[in-house]
């Protein structure tokens, strides 16, 4: 169900939030930074991309288009928020 | 020199290798993973199981896959593009013309017998068959097969599509050239093969299941907990995944069915699964593939 949080590229806030959240579920005990790289740090390895995609169109309601699927968007918190918020996107519910 | 390699060299000597057309059967992890190998190459593809549920899973994990390689192969044709080369059914008359054949089926003898059978009833007289298994008898397949000199086996890591490199068993019948063949397959999907002689779990699930089952023990134990044991083999060992991530990436429920399978090969104590992952299997949790097993998946 969609929520009245309807997206903007000025209203990160919430992607943000969202994202740490879920990846708080799955890095263990040390939290990356905004920036960084998830990836390279270690905190999560290759496979765990298409689980970020996943939650990125469930959560946030937006298509992963072909043209999207680049490490580059996916590498950190930062990268998230400011791919999400390039879309048009809307705060989902959990069990969405 | 083995029983069929004269008859085999003098075949070599007539013709070439030409393998255009190609059959999957079992819609699984690895069966999908082939499937999209195939389809990744440009050729066209048979998926086969057993009912349409099994397809329509099969559907969604070979759309997740073909994306998430994509984060790797930028050159890779459109995601629907490789999609549609996937013909997925669950009848086995579209084989009648493939060439060469990759069964995934489950690690049980009676399930694997029951599609040779089929093979056999509908497959040209010349096409390969490649048994996609980490644990049985390529010998003994081949026995259950009208066709045993072309019978080989292809053991295929997980995930398919980022392995360059297969397991590939030859059979006591195994032909040269169907050695040849597996190696032109091989090839043509942009991997390469390692050929070992038929003995039970080959090379490695004969050493990869023991250093998985002993890591279930050390956990059953209370010794450590998973991510511990995992973070030895990442940071100590440089490994790239612990043994119980690669184990609930490759399914709990393989992962028991492998060790079941050695220890009635070799009748050896030391293969008999530690009783916590028969415990994972029956409470559901078999790994990356069900959202949980020693570690957590859920999106």
């Amino acid at each position: 169900m969609s929520q009245a949080l309807a997206g903007s590229a000025a209203e990160t806030t919430p992607i943000r939030a969202h994202t740490r959240q879920f990846l708080a579920r799955h890095v263990g005990d040390t939290m990356p930074s905004d920036s960084d790289d998830l990836f390279k740090a270690g905190y999560v390895n290759s496979l765990f991309l298409m689980q970020l995609v996943t939650f990125v169109e469930t959560r946030f309601a937006v298509t992963v288009e072909d043209d999207d699927l680049k490490i580059e968007n996916f590498r950190s918190v930062e990268a998230i928020c400011e791919f999400v918020a390039g879309k048009d996107w809307a705060l989902q519910s959990a069990e969405a | 020199m083995r029983p069929s390699q004269a008859q085999d060299e003098t075949a070599c000597a007539q013709d070439t290798i030409d393998l255009r057309r190609f059959g999957v059967i079992g819609a699984g992890i690895m069966g999908c993973g082939v499937a999209q190998a195939i389809a990744r190459a440009g050729s066209p593809v048979e998926l086969i199981d057993l009912d349409d549920d099994r397809l329509q899973a099969a559907q969604r994990t070979l759309r997740s896959n073909i994306r998430q390689q994509k984060f790797f192969d930028r050159s890779a044709p459109p995601v629907d593009d490789q999609l549609a080369l996937i013909r997925m059914t669950t009848c086995y008359d579209g084989l009648a013309e493939v060439d060469f054949v990759v069964e995934n089926v489950t690690e049980e003898w009676d399930a694997k017998a029951g599609v040779y059978a089929r093979l056999d009833a509908v497959c040209k007289p010349e096409c390969v068959y490649a048994a996609n298994t980490s644990a049985i008898s390529i010998t003994r397949i081949g026995a259950a097969t009208k066709r045993r000199d072309r019978v080989v086996g292809m053991h295929f890591m997980n995930p398919v599509a980022m392995k360059p490199t297969v397991e590939v068993i030859r059979g006591h019948h195994t032909s040269a050239r169907t050695l040849d063949a597996a190696a032109a397959f091989l090839k043509s999907i942009g991997k390469a093969g390692v050929v070992v002689e038929d003995m039970p779990g080959f090379v490695s699930n004969r050493v990869l299941m023991l250093t998985i089952n002993e890591a279930v023990f050390l956990v059953q134990d209370g010794v450590a907990a998973a991510a511990e044991v995992d973070r030895i083999f990442r940071e100590c060992f440089g490994h790239p995944m612990g043994p119980l991530e690669t184990a609930d990436l490759i399914g709990i429920d393989t992962i028991l069915k492998s060790l079941e399978r050695l220890y009635e090969a070799y009748w050896d104590t030391k293969f008999r699964p530690a009783p916590l992952l028969r415990k994972m299997v029956d409470a559901g949790l078999h790994g990356r593939k069900s959202g949980a097993g020693f570690h957590s998946y859920a999106s």
